[in-house]
């Protein structure tokens, strides 16, 4: 899609809601150097949403929001959860049809996409909670790693079932209590990373979102890396402040507080040889681009 | 966006050229072939300009599945893989489905209940997905053997659901399928139904259409909802999510889209019609003793009506080849001078009889049987037999014959 496509009749320019002319006149669809920074100096990907003041599923959605390198050839898949609260008010094309069914959705469209536009870059992005990507989902999540699916998978784990009004989930922690946890959850938090990796993940990141312009540069290499070489995987830390007895306002400490280097969500990470090499060539082109760009201000100077 | 220009009459990558349905149907030369129904299913494909097949190993579809794989090697088809169960098979199709392919894909008995989840999900989402069902037991213990109990699951899931009879039905309705399943005003999934093994592992002469001729290419920009490609602008769908409000807008949204897909259900009727020659085929409707069937319980339908004759007592027959859209009217119509309807079934709990009963006046005239289940054959004889006992006709039985 080009920014083209977007634009509005000015016979029927004053009658869009002004959301959509903001799209029209503001948005970053096809700037090369999108990212966090746009916040604030353009319109944002994402309108209104519902979530709970203050929760850090919303701060995640706006940083990757901003971060995605190709919004305007990004097709992103949702399930079932906060989440599907919030795709309705994001302006890319996005699907909801099942809860768990996200990995074998992105299977289809990634392919189908590629069959319909060949030579041309569609990015498929999934976007799901963590009893979608690890309990109910497992199995399909995996298997779109096995087969190799071109697309990245992003899971925002605030490790219980949120929505539904904290149940215990694979990926909360052992010991803590919670509906269908009565007595402490009895087993270990599943470790996805570690299964991603050995899944054929090309790349593979465990983090919190506190800062955004971590989320933007892991987003942005996630996203080429699945285009180009194989699946990729990124376990995001949202933690749900109404579940575990927070404040509107601490969900940022509550990460800040998890992210330690002792801590469960301490940054973890893995590259897969071709994904190395990949991102070697992305940041000699970006130093390229940068002294060509510096070399031209010098002369125009 | 939308080809501005035809593409009927140019040439794919395989040579074939992009034919008019109507013409490649209905005018082109056919020649007979003797081939398995797995076969018929392939050769259909071959011709189908299909986008994207998944499939997935259960007996009695695997032939087809993999024999379709073969056309994807040759280049036939665009995409093609082995998914990793029916349910994510059939998400996968959807997946493809929402980026705008013509989807294909082929399931069975206890795979069509496992994939159950997704089949309002694609009628609600508008997908055109052709998916072949090769019926077969979904009972326990195991059992791989015909039985079509599984369409009554997909009765009410607002796709179209159509029961061929024979290959030649399949070779022809397959094609016809993605005619009414992509009219922008239909726009819905159809199960293609048949009765595992009976149709698809015996070999049968079928007509078939030049190898050389395919279907125009589907365009889904004639979908009535937005392609998932970002070829579009990607508006808000909505303000509010509906799925978490308590309230009468949310409720009012939700039940008029469930009418418009069964509403988009009904509209399929006169595209269906148009390609199968109506929903329904007759004979001899003004008989005492009308026998209704769908799938192979037809043909032994058929074969029972050949031995009445020899007896002479005359019996007509109505061929149900549509289930949804429901052929209400016509089956009215065609059952009105009827005092006896025999309604031959492949399951235990005789779903097209119920049917029948609750669309027909005086609806004691519909015998339910009979019934076979869990792999059985339906010999022309037990048809016959029941109707000699409805009319009163003394018949040694088929169990007292030892």
């Amino acid at each position: 899609m080009s920014k083209e496509r977007i634009k509005i009749s000015e016979d029927l320019y004053d009658i869009m809601p002004s959301d959509y002319q903001d799209l029209v006149k503001s948005a970053t669809y096809g700037k090369e150097d999108r990212g966090w920074k746009d916040i604030g100096n353009s319109k944002e990907l994402i309108e209104q949403h519902s979530l709970c003041a203050g929760c850090p599923e919303s701060m995640a959605f706006r940083y990757i929001l901003a971060s995605l390198p190709n919004p305007e050839d990004t097709v992103m898949v949702g399930s079932t959860g906060c989440t599907s609260l919030v795709f309705p008010m994001v302006a890319v094309h996005n699907i909801h049809s099942l809860f768990g069914n996200q990995n074998a959705i992105a299977s289809g469209l990634k392919r189908a996409l590629s069959v319909r536009f060949p030579g041309r870059t569609k990015d498929v992005v999934v976007l799901a909670g963590d009893g979608a990507t690890v309990d109910i989902g497992l199995d399909m999540t995996l298997q779109a790693w096995f087969r190799q699916e071109k697309f990245t998978t992003i899971c925002f784990d605030n490790e219980l079932y949120a929505n539904t009004g904290g149940q215990e989930s694979g990926l909360m922690q052992k010991g803590f209590v919670a509906k269908m946890a009565p007595v402490g959850k009895l087993f270990d938090k599943v470790r996805l990373p570690e299964i991603a990796r050995e899944s054929g993940c090309h790349y593979v990141v465990q983090c919190t979102v506190s800062k955004p312009s971590l989320i933007e540069k892991v987003v942005r290499n996630a996203v080429m890396i699945s285009r180009e070489i194989g699946p990729t995987y990124l376990q995001l830390y949202t933690p749900c402040i109404l579940e575990i007895g927070k404040n509107s306002m601490e969900g940022l400490q509550e990460m800040r507080d998890s992210e330690k280097p002792t801590e469960r969500f301490a940054y973890k990470e893995y590259i897969s040889e071709p994904a190395k090499q990949l991102l070697a060539e992305m940041a000699a082109k970006d130093k390229e681009k940068k002294a060509a760009a510096k070399q031209l201000a010098s002369q125009g100077a | 966006m939308a080809d501005t220009h035809s593409v009927i009459g140019t040439k794919n990558k395989k040579g074939q050229t992009f034919t008019d349905t109507w013409k490649m149907m209905n005018d082109a030369p056919r020649t007979p072939s003797f081939y398995t129904g797995s076969e018929v299913i392939k050769e259909a494909l071959r011709r189908a300009s299909c986008d994207v097949m998944i499939a997935y190993p259960i007996t009695p579809q695997s032939e087809a599945a993999a024999l379709i794989g073969e056309l994807f090697a040759e280049g036939y088809i665009g995409d093609y893989f082995r998914g990793e169960s029916e349910f994510a098979v059939m998400s996968q199709c959807a997946g493809a489905a929402f980026g705008g392919a013509r989807v294909f894909t082929t399931t069975a008995g206890p795979g069509t209940m496992r994939a159950m989840e997704n089949f309002p999900m694609w009628s609600g989402a508008r997908l055109p997905i052709q998916m072949i069902v090769t019926c077969r037991g979904i009972n326990s213990p195991l059992s791989i053997q015909p039985d079509t109990l599984e369409i009554a699951y997909l009765l009410n899931t607002g796709m179209l659901v159509w029961h061929a009879e024979t290959a030649q039905d399949f070779f022809d309705w397959i094609l016809k399928g993605y005619m009414v399943s992509e009219e922008p005003d239909v726009h819905l999934p159809l199960a293609l139904c048949c009765d595992g093994f009976f149709v698809t592992h015996t070999k049968d002469v079928v007509n078939l259409t030049p190898a050389d001729m395919c279907l125009p290419p589907y365009d889904p920009y004639r979908s009535p909802v937005p392609c998932m490609d970002m070829e579009c602008p990607p508006v808000r769908m909505m303000r509010d999510p509906f799925v978490m409000k308590s309230n009468y807008i949310s409720y009012a949204t939700h039940a008029s889209w469930q009418q418009e897909v069964w509403a988009a259900v009904e509209r399929s009727r006169k595209h269906t019609i148009k390609w199968l020659n109506g929903l329904i085929e007759t004979e001899n409707t003004d008989a005492e003793v009308i026998i209704v069937a769908s799938g192979t319980a037809v043909s032994q339908g058929r074969e029972a009506i050949r031995l009445l004759e020899d007896e002479g007592i005359r019996c007509g027959l109505v061929k149900v080849k549509v289930l949804r859209p429901w052929p209400g009217e016509e089956i009215r119509e065609a059952t009105k001078n009827a005092k006896h309807i025999i309604v031959p079934e492949f399951n235990v709990t005789g779903w097209l009889a119920k049917e029948i009963k609750a669309t027909i006046p005086n609806s004691e005239r519909v015998h339910a049987g009979p019934r076979v289940c869990g792999g059985m054959t339906m010999p022309p004889e037990i048809i016959v037999s029941e109707i000699k006992t409805l009319l009163g006709i003394h018949t040694v039985s088929m169990a007292s014959r030892g």
